[in-house]
């Protein structure tokens, strides 16, 4: 279940008018309301960026992302929420989320960290792929000049989230990589608070900004988009070899991890394709890895083709199941038996839910009460 | 009556409907192929008092360069029939770079000049680009509301229409310039090298019209410049192409840097913006190898979207195909 916040305006000190998540996809864009630069009237805010090169003429390489973007001065990388100015690469996002709401966990979706529990979820503008079916392209797709924003340094955050009980703060709808200076600082500053931190991203990001990122999150979900490099080429505009490095990566570092995978009709949705990154995912991540396959909604620019069948989110599961994962969701279809937990070892019912409300919660101790089984997740 | 005039007024007296056609034709030149492609590079060696431009040359060449590409009519007449009073004339400069890598103030004033000229309110005339910052950067004064005056304003400022342009590789949001304020577009690019692309001239220019520039620079901008510039709104709207070629760059580009910069002195002039982009990539090859650069391909840039431009027929992209004048004043 959705709250609002119970933050008065003042606590914001942007002076931009507030708006909700859903109220902010349709307005941030055309505005004739644009907020400009900072609230003092001074000039964007800048930060500069942790992981990038100089190089010579004052052009530099951003080290944050796969894509290495080799930016000249004056101009900003492919995610467009990152300048060079002069010689140094600013991220022109921190402190500045555009966006933030407290939503149940189980919407980004984590299934297995803290169910039943909210998360205060804040993103900023930008991303660093350009999915033709993204929901929520009016905040990725845009730079920081085209939205409102507001002025929430990371211990404004973390206080936040303590003031309304959340007991994680989630970087989510757009693309948290771009702003992965202010995820980290707002991380530690949540962590001194007790509050925990979720990165919801697409894990297209270079080993050194994933590590030291890291240390400091509790949790990650990966929107693996394909499994093939053709669909990450010609829908995401990425690539997938480093968002499978990601995942090895956080499961080398033990930090909990759960993937989506959105089941685009035609595309993205063959028996192959499936068993494949099921095979790849037992050899990889290991069997206890959850796995979310989700109904696809025309979106963006992919109008032309009709909601993922719940036939076919079925077959994913059944495949991924036959190919011996545990922990296999079907998502955006709510009432549907694949929203819930079963022990692998019993084959129980352990946790109950209904879209994102969970309507029962039965593990005790990270455990099965009928068996015993272990049930792998981050639980209090 | 000189002769240019008398030339102009025997044509349209003995076969009045031939200019005609040439008046309505303009967006059958913009799209070029076959259709003979003229692009006009004028060039005043003399046209500086120091680093100063003289802005009586300016006008002098770009009265000459408006006749020499629409076949030896006067400029006003040229004026006038590309434009009306009644049209919100936008000219699309390009700003990114600083004053002294920016398209010319004095160049944009001689063009007002022309348009005031042909009875256009100053009100209608409105210089736009990306951000109110970039215009004020490159010198230009903003004014935003004052329609007694030339207005001049970014798109922070118009907002982008809601719309999701849709054209092969590219979905975008447009400047609400483009799509609600503006009837026509001069646009008046910069010829330079890009780091990137290759270079940053007609098609290029229009990045700065939506936004999400950011997301198109992959592959060299191929196909992503030619999708945008194939959007019919963007067609439909451009009247002329003016690429200020006063200052020009042959690497290190977008930035401006003074070591890759010369003064050519020139204008190009066109109807056909891939016409006008390839022979513009030609100068910028010839004077990298004056200056002991490699070619673009060799760099790792070739402007490949050009010739991606041509294969879509949305203008001429094979040299041997463009009438390319130049005419030295």
């Amino acid at each position: 279940m959705r709250r609002s916040l119970q933050i008065s305006r003042r606590q914001f000190v942007t002076g931009c008018g507030f708006f909700s998540g859903s109220m902010l996809l349709n307005s941030v864009v055309g505005s004739a309301n644009l907020l400009q630069g900072n609230s003092d009237g001074t000039d964007w805010h800048r930060f500069e960026a942790r992981w990038y090169e100089k190089s010579p003429y004052k052009k530099v390489k951003c080290k944050l992302c796969p894509r290495e973007c080799v930016v000249d001065d004056l101009e900003r990388g492919y995610c467009g929420v990152r300048e060079n100015w002069d010689g140094i690469y600013y991220s022109l996002v921190y402190s500045r989320p555009c966006t933030y709401h407290i939503d149940p966990i189980e919407k980004k979706p984590l299934f297995h960290f803290l169910p039943g529990t909210e998360a205060f979820s804040i993103a900023t503008v930008g991303c660093n792929v350009n999915c033709k079916f993204c929901q929520n392209w009016q905040i990725s797709q845009i730079r920081p000049e085209q939205a409102q924003s507001f002025d929430l340094p990371p211990e404004k955050v973390a206080n936040l989230a303590k003031s309304e009980k959340t007991p994680s703060i989630a970087y989510t709808y757009s693309e948290p990589v771009v702003f992965s200076e202010y995820m980290m600082d707002t991380a530690i500053a949540g962590n001194r608070e007790g509050i925990k931190s979720v990165m919801i991203s697409n894990g297209y990001i270079q080993e050194q900004p994933m590590r030291d990122l890291a240390e400091v999150l509790a949790a990650v979900k990966i929107d693996l988009k394909a499994f093939t490099e053709k669909y990450y080429k010609d829908v995401v505009v990425g690539e997938l070899k480093p968002v499978l490095d990601t995942l090895v990566l956080l499961k080398k570092l033990d930090i909990w991890t759960e993937i989506v995978y959105l089941v685009v009709p035609t595309l993205n949705d063959g028996d192959r394709e499936f068993r494949e990154l099921a095979n790849w995912a037992v050899q990889y991540l290991g069997k206890e890895v959850p796995i979310h396959f989700t109904r696809f909604h025309p979106q963006y620019k992919l109008q032309n083709l009709p909601p993922t069948p719940q036939k076919t989110l079925e077959r994913a599961r059944q495949i991924a199941l036959a190919a011996g994962l545990h922990y296999i969701y079907i998502g955006n279809i709510p009432g549907h038996e694949g929203e819930h937990t079963y022990c692998p070892g019993c084959k129980k019912r352990l946790i109950r839910r209904r879209g994102f409300l969970v309507e029962e919660n039965l593990i005790a101790s990270g455990g099965c009460p009928f068996c015993g089984q272990k049930i792998p997740g981050v639980w209090a | 009556m000189n002769r240019r005039e008398f030339l102009f007024r025997s044509i349209a007296a003995g076969a009045g409907f031939t200019f005609l056609h040439s008046m309505f034709s303009h967006k059958t030149k913009l799209s070029g192929k076959g259709s003979g492609s003229s692009v006009v590079q004028i060039t005043d060696p003399f046209m500086r008092d120091g680093n100063d431009l003289d802005e009586k040359k300016l006008g002098k060449i770009l009265d000459e360069g408006l006749s020499s590409l629409y076949n030896s009519a006067s400029p006003g007449e040229v004026m006038r029939n590309l434009f009306s009073p009644e049209d919100v004339i936008g000219l699309k400069v390009n700003t990114l770079s600083g004053p002294r890598g920016s398209t010319h103030r004095e160049l944009v004033g001689v063009i007002i000049d022309k348009l005031l000229a042909v009875g256009l309110p100053p009100g209608n005339i409105i210089i736009w680009d990306r951000s109110n910052d970039d215009l004020e950067g490159a010198g230009y004064r903003i004014n935003m509301d004052n329609r007694k005056k030339v207005r001049c304003f970014g798109n922070d400022y118009a907002g982008y229409d809601k719309r999701l342009y849709l054209n092969g590789s590219i979905g975008s949001l447009l400047s609400r310039t483009v799509t609600d304020v503006c009837s026509a577009i001069i646009n008046i690019p910069v010829l330079k090298d890009h780091g990137i692309v290759g270079v940053s001239l007609s098609m290029k220019n229009y990045f700065g019209a939506i936004h999400n520039p950011n997301k198109y620079h992959d592959n060299h901008g191929d196909p992503y410049i030619a999708d945008l510039f194939e959007l019919p709104i963007i067609r439909r709207k451009t009247r002329l192409i003016i690429c200020d070629a006063l200052d020009a760059q042959y690497e290190g580009g977008p930035p401006f840097k003074p070591q890759w910069n010369w003064p050519m002195n020139s204008l190009l002039m066109a109807f056909d913006g891939v016409a006008l982009d390839r022979v513009g990539w030609e100068i910028i090859e010839k004077k990298r190898m004056e200056n002991g650069f490699g070619s673009l391909e060799s760099a790792g840039r070739k402007p490949q979207y050009i010739l991606t431009a041509g294969q879509k027929n949305l203008g001429q992209s094979d040299l041997a195909n463009i009438r390319w004048q130049k005419v030295e004043a």
